[in-house]
């Protein structure tokens, strides 16, 4: 019906159908408006930027680390001396980051994978599992500093005196591995929450129904088929909850006393060292740079160095997990 | 059904646990915290004196518990945390913005997969080696290049400028928000829809135009969002800053012009770790317990906050379900 006119006007002798217009070849940005090409010429510049950031912290790094760090460094522990070639390595806060690692993995792992499943397959009543979410949320945006503090408020009540030094007329100091590490655990936490609860999501349904059809409970079907299927989500998150406790100073600083060696409290090997303060890395970094009293910035750059060092080892781990392939039947 | 129940109430209760312990950090916070409050009332938010000396003041008071001394304005410091927060987040929200741009859009192949690792690797450093990379190399540099005689001598009378400044910490701040932001918007823009973009592509819009007029304005969300978790991060970050922003509670003067950028500031998350030696002294302690008190509030909006984008997000008509 609508195009009976234009058969007409057609047919009654007037001008031919304009050609259609060629597209033009292939755009490229020269032939955009100026104001755009200033737009991608920033992101370049943007994205360029950052490149050469992290190019320049690794590289810069790694070559102060080199210049600095010696085998010696490893294996001696550090001593208050002003000269610099007697003051000693970093043996102490190196075993320190280990323990306060274990110790705070230790304590955010069951809780974190407990409340994730608790989220995930659980979550009765629901007002309350909404209550927790937010509280797991909450965790993740405070601050170290301010964490470290509650540590300090809580740990030195004289309930936990068991846990740390207690000091003349019972005043209890509130700073040990103990203590320091379970602040830790609450800064890994989210982590692992997050993480697991993403693998426990990604597991179908139907996987789950398969368990319940053939019989098993709620409670055996999370332990043999959806934690063993999610482990890649989990060790992720606890990596990087490992990541995050590692690269952690204020804690350290203000909850382990950040002390130049080891402090042992009480008489029981291992555990005394545990109940006693002590330094990691990253508080031995803050102490011998210009902003602590050492003054010593080689000993801090060979520090930073192995710090570093141990973080890309991490995130390399952690994209090791995550590229495996998740089992055939998840899908 | 017995084992059953009894693994219910065992994973219900260790994250009740969790539950319980931050309604725990809040009260025990604030109740630590009221005596400086209290002793001060709102002017503890105002300005007047001098900071450091007041702590020091605080930090000397008499062992009798009535004769303790509670006085403090302690604006100067809220300033210098919203100068630094705000400055890194606002330069680091553009700066982010481009850089996600150019990883999902124009970044040729090989650059895309080197940056991504780049952007993990970079948000995984821990904040005491930007702190030590700012004292012993931005710190001098800055007091070189920048630091003239005039400049000191302009305002020698009301501060000492070294280098440790306002502009060396919101520089590496930035550096350490970024990532954050990059990856949330990375992740946003991925994920709109294809149809949107090519249905822009097809009417003749290039490349710029549609990731500027579409893609950024859909995940407008995102970007706040991400806004909002930088925030949160920066506002909490205190070792870098207590060895780079000069650790003296001078709160900086616009109307110094460009010096203002150098002149030292101080951050409450960092006077908390800078006075961690006077924790034991009571009223200090008690002080310190209402700058972590004021940082857990801030921190505590945020994460609301960012909660709330992120849900929306989430069942936005971006996401679809799958953040």
């Amino acid at each position: 019906m609508a195009r009976e006119p234009l058969v007409a006007a057609t047919a009654s002798g007037g001008s031919p159908p304009p050609k259609p217009e060629r597209t033009k070849p292939r755009e490229s940005p020269s032939t955009w408006p100026l104001v755009d090409r200033i737009g991608l010429y920033l992101c370049w510049a943007a994205g360029i930027a950052m490149c050469l950031v992290t190019g320049g912290i690794l590289a810069y790094m790694a070559v102060r680390g080199v210049q600095f760090l010696r085998p010696s460094l490893f294996f001696n522990s550090p001593t208050p001396e002003l000269d610099q070639s007697k003051s000693g390595g970093f043996l102490d806060p190196l075993i320190g980051t280990v323990l306060i690692t274990i110790v705070g993995t230790l304590i955010a792992f069951p809780i974190g994978v407990a409340t994730a499943v608790w989220l995930n397959e659980y979550r009765r009543p629901s007002g309350l599992a909404r209550a927790v979410e937010s509280g797991v949320e909450v965790v993740a945006g405070t601050p170290s500093v301010v964490l470290a503090i509650f540590g300090l408020i809580i740990f030195q009540q004289s309930f936990f005196g068991f846990l740390s030094l207690t000091a003349e007329g019972n005043a209890v100091l509130g700073r040990s591995f103990f203590t320091a590490g379970a602040m830790m655990g609450l800064i890994a936490l989210p982590l692992i929450v997050g993480s697991t609860r993403v693998g426990l999501q990604q597991i179908p349904n139907h996987v789950r129904e398969a368990s319940y059809a053939v019989g098993k409970t709620k409670a055996a079907t999370i332990r043999r088929v959806l934690l063993p299927s999610c482990r890649p989500a989990i060790a992720t998150g606890t990596v990087l909850g490992m990541g995050r406790i590692i690269g952690d100073t204020a804690i350290v600083v203000i909850l382990l006393g950040a002390t130049l060696q080891l402090q042992s409290v009480g008489e029981v090997p291992g555990l005394s060292t545990l109940k006693g303060s002590g330094s990691t890395l990253t508080s031995y970094v803050y102490n011998n740079s210009p902003a602590g009293e050492g003054q010593s910035p080689g000993k801090a750059y060979a520090a930073a160095f192995v710090l570093l060092l141990v973080v890309v080892a991490l995130n390399y781990a952690v994209n090791r997990i995550t590229s495996r392939e998740a089992p055939q039947w998840i899908r | 059904m017995r084992s059953d129940q009894r693994a219910e109430l065992v994973l219900g209760a260790l994250a009740c646990f969790v539950l319980a312990l931050i309604i725990g950090m809040v009260v025990f916070v604030f109740t630590k915290a009221w005596p400086s409050f209290s002793a001060n009332g709102l002017a503890w938010f105002g300005t007047g004196g001098d900071v450091d000396q007041q702590l020091t003041d605080i930090f000397n008071s008499p062992a009798n518990p009535k004769a303790y001394v509670y006085e403090l304005r302690a604006w100067p410091l809220l300033y210098g945390t919203a100068l630094t927060t705000g400055g890194a987040v606002l330069v680091g929200l553009v700066f982010s913005v481009l850089a996600a741009i150019f990883i999902v859009e124009f970044a040729p192949e090989r650059l895309q997969r080197l940056l991504e690792p780049v952007v993990l690797l970079l948000a995984a450093v821990p904040s005491v080696v930007y702190g030590l990379i700012g004292i012993l190399v931005v710190v001098p540099f800055v007091r070189d290049a920048f630091i003239s005689e005039d400049r000191k001598k302009a305002v020698q009378y009301i501060v000492q400028l070294d280098g440790t400044s306002l502009a060396v910490a919101v520089a590496i701040l930035t550096v350490m928000i970024v990532p954050i932001m990059v990856a949330i918007i990375v992740d946003a823009l991925r994920s709109v829809p294809r149809q949107w973009t090519e249905g822009a592509a097809a009417l003749g819009v290039n490349r710029w135009r549609v990731m500027w007029t579409i893609s950024v304005r859909a995940v407008r969300p995102a970007i706040i969002a991400a806004a909002v978790l930088a925030t949160a991060r920066a506002l909490g970050e205190a070792i870098m800053l207590s060895m780079v922003s000069g650790s003296k509670a001078f709160a900086p003067n616009p109307l110094d012009g460009i010096t203002f950028l150098f002149e030292p500031t101080r951050p409450l998350a960092a006077t908390i770790v800078d006075n961690r030696e006077g924790l034991s002294a009571v009223p200090l302690g008690q002080t310190i317990y209402a700058f972590a008190a004021v940082l857990l509030v801030s921190s505590l909006v945020l994460s609301f906050a960012g909660w709330y984008m992120k849900r929306g997000l989430r069942q936005g008509v971006i996401y679809g379900g799958s953040v």
